[in-house]
């Protein structure tokens, strides 16, 4: 799976969370809780929506890589 | 045959009139307590009610799109014996309902038996994302609608459900609303100031901020509040998080605020007089507990709708709670009775927060209990200085109903009940 393909699914996961959030605009190292307001409901959310969908187990001690979109991807192609 | 009156419900004391937007029922249709039958919208959103007792629609005494103020005669239903004081009237006569919400109750008198209803879907499923969650309750074929694009599609004369979602299952969210009218304007950008414009360009959060600002000068007028501050050693709660987590799947895990509502509501059931409800002049005590839960919107404004129950309710079925309630606040799927029977609050800064946080209480409630966010701080013990993970609890109460000394136990309470976190 292509860093684009990942990037998508990302994408899809967290508008699933927040309907009307959008990555466009996002900064690849902003942090995503700052930028579109997610709390740790939404994060969990978005790891639950990843275990799904990719069948990754994200513990909750790497939860921390997930918050920006450049460390969610690298994290993902790194187990992928 | 009984014949009993659905009335507009006061959804909260700063509420005084709802737009019905749409009917789930029409006349014929029978309708059992704890039915959705229609959505009206209010200041915060457009929320689903249920309606209280069983029986047929025989006549539908308001149409879609008009506003009217609370106690407003809705429906008439055909009971099946069902006594007519048990229609959802928890609005006091129409007569007051023009002033600025001086007594709603929030509460329908007889509280209607929290067992009828409590989380929706309480159960495990390993649901995926809340957003996924209101295909239950709904009909078949009827679609989520988040509030943005609900409330544009009423301005604009669309009707949604001849709409296409591209959200999740369906959902039709504002961009799908947008495509249909084309690009929009927002006409409240100038009065909602510098709420964000990203994340819900069209719910009103003027409106909302009118209602907070209510409710909450209500309160302030109105309720002697005494505050007191407590910093709870979170070490073993903390690792009994990172534990129980280590070894469950993403969709069983817990998060700390779940421990901290169980917490909160078993140390109620211990403490009653910061339960319950201050109306004319006298407090009435709660038995259950149906924590306000303070969820932020996206972009701008508040909301404290119920988790029902909570005092009974195991860490699991109470985290799929809070989840279902949070993904439903974020989609617009709150329902009547969770806007209008909580009995106190609980807010949580979480993550990103700060130290402490002082809550104003939401009347007629009497406490509302915060929580700052976990940091580890040093914490003086017999061998020294340990650095520990902390959260500092807060409490606001009312002082017409209680005093410091007792405010006090209580938060020692939450703190005994949270040194065991394997008991809650």
């Amino acid at each position: 799976m292509t860093r684009e393909d990942l990037t998508r699914i990302f994408a899809e996961e967290l508008t699933k969370i927040a309907p009307d959030a959008s990555l466009d605009g996002v900064g690849e190292d902003e942090d995503l809780r700052d930028a579109l307001d997610l709390d740790s409901m939404d994060i969990s959310n978005l790891i639950i929506g990843l275990h799904e969908r990719l069948g990754v187990n994200i513990p909750d001690k790497d939860a921390a890589k997930m918050v920006t979109l450049k460390g969610a991807i690298d994290y993902l192609a790194a187990l992928a | 045959m009984t014949m009993s009156i659905f009335k507009m419900p006061s959804l909260g004391a700063d509420m005084d009139a709802g737009t019905l937007v749409e009917w789930n029922v029409k006349p014929g249709d029978a309708v059992k307590r704890g039915d959705i039958v229609a959505v009206v919208e209010t200041q915060k959103g457009a929320i689903e009610v249920e309606i209280f007792e069983t029986g047929t629609v025989s006549k539908l005494l308001v149409e879609e799109g008009t506003t009217v103020p609370v106690g407003t005669p809705l429906a008439e239903i055909e009971g099946e014996g069902a006594k007519p004081e048990e229609t959802p009237a928890p609005a006091p006569a129409p007569t007051s309902a023009p002033t600025p919400a001086p007594t709603p109750e929030p509460t329908p008198e007889p509280t209607p038996e929290p067992t009828q209803a409590p989380t929706p879907a309480p159960t495990s499923a390993p649901t995926p994302a809340p957003t996924e969650l209101p295909a239950a309750p709904d009909k078949a074929g009827e679609k989520p609608v988040s509030p943005a694009a609900r409330k544009l599609a009423a301005e604009k004369g669309i009707d949604v459900a001849k709409l296409k979602g591209s959200g999740p299952d369906g959902a039709i969210v504002y961009a799908d609303v947008e495509a249909v009218v084309g690009p929009t304007h927002k006409k409240e950008a100038p009065v909602s100031g510098p709420s964000k414009p990203s994340a819900h360009p069209g719910l009103d959060f003027a409106e909302m901020r009118k209602a907070i600002a209510q409710a909450m000068a209500k309160s302030k007028r109105e309720i002697p509040h005494y505050y007191l501050k407590h910093q709870i050693n979170m070490r073993a709660a903390s690792l009994w998080l990172d534990e129980t987590n280590a070894e469950r799947p993403p969709e069983a895990r817990l998060l700390m605020g779940t421990l901290l509502v169980k917490a909160v509501s078993l140390a109620l059931t211990r403490y009653p007089e910061f339960n319950g409800f201050y109306e004319n002049d006298t407090f009435r005590a709660v038995p259950e507990v149906h924590c306000g839960l303070a969820v932020a919107i996206r972009g701008g404004g508040l909301i404290a709708p119920a988790l029902h129950d909570c005092e009974t309710l195991s860490l699991d079925d109470l985290m799929a709670a809070m989840r279902d309630l949070v993904g439903r606040v974020r989609t617009g799927h709150l329902r009547s009775s969770e806007l209008s029977d909580p009995t106190v609050t609980i807010t949580s800064l979480g993550e990103r927060g700060v130290d402490e946080v002082y809550g104003v209480i939401y009347p007629p409630q009497v406490a509302i209990i915060g929580f700052g966010t976990l940091e580890t701080r040093p914490v003086a013990t017999e061998d020294g200085l340990d650095a520990a993970p902390t959260i500092i609890a807060t409490l606001a109460a009312d002082h017409r109903v209680s005093d410091g000394r007792r405010g006090a136990l209580f938060l020692r309470e939450i703190e005994k009940l949270l040194q065991v976190p394997e008991a809650l």
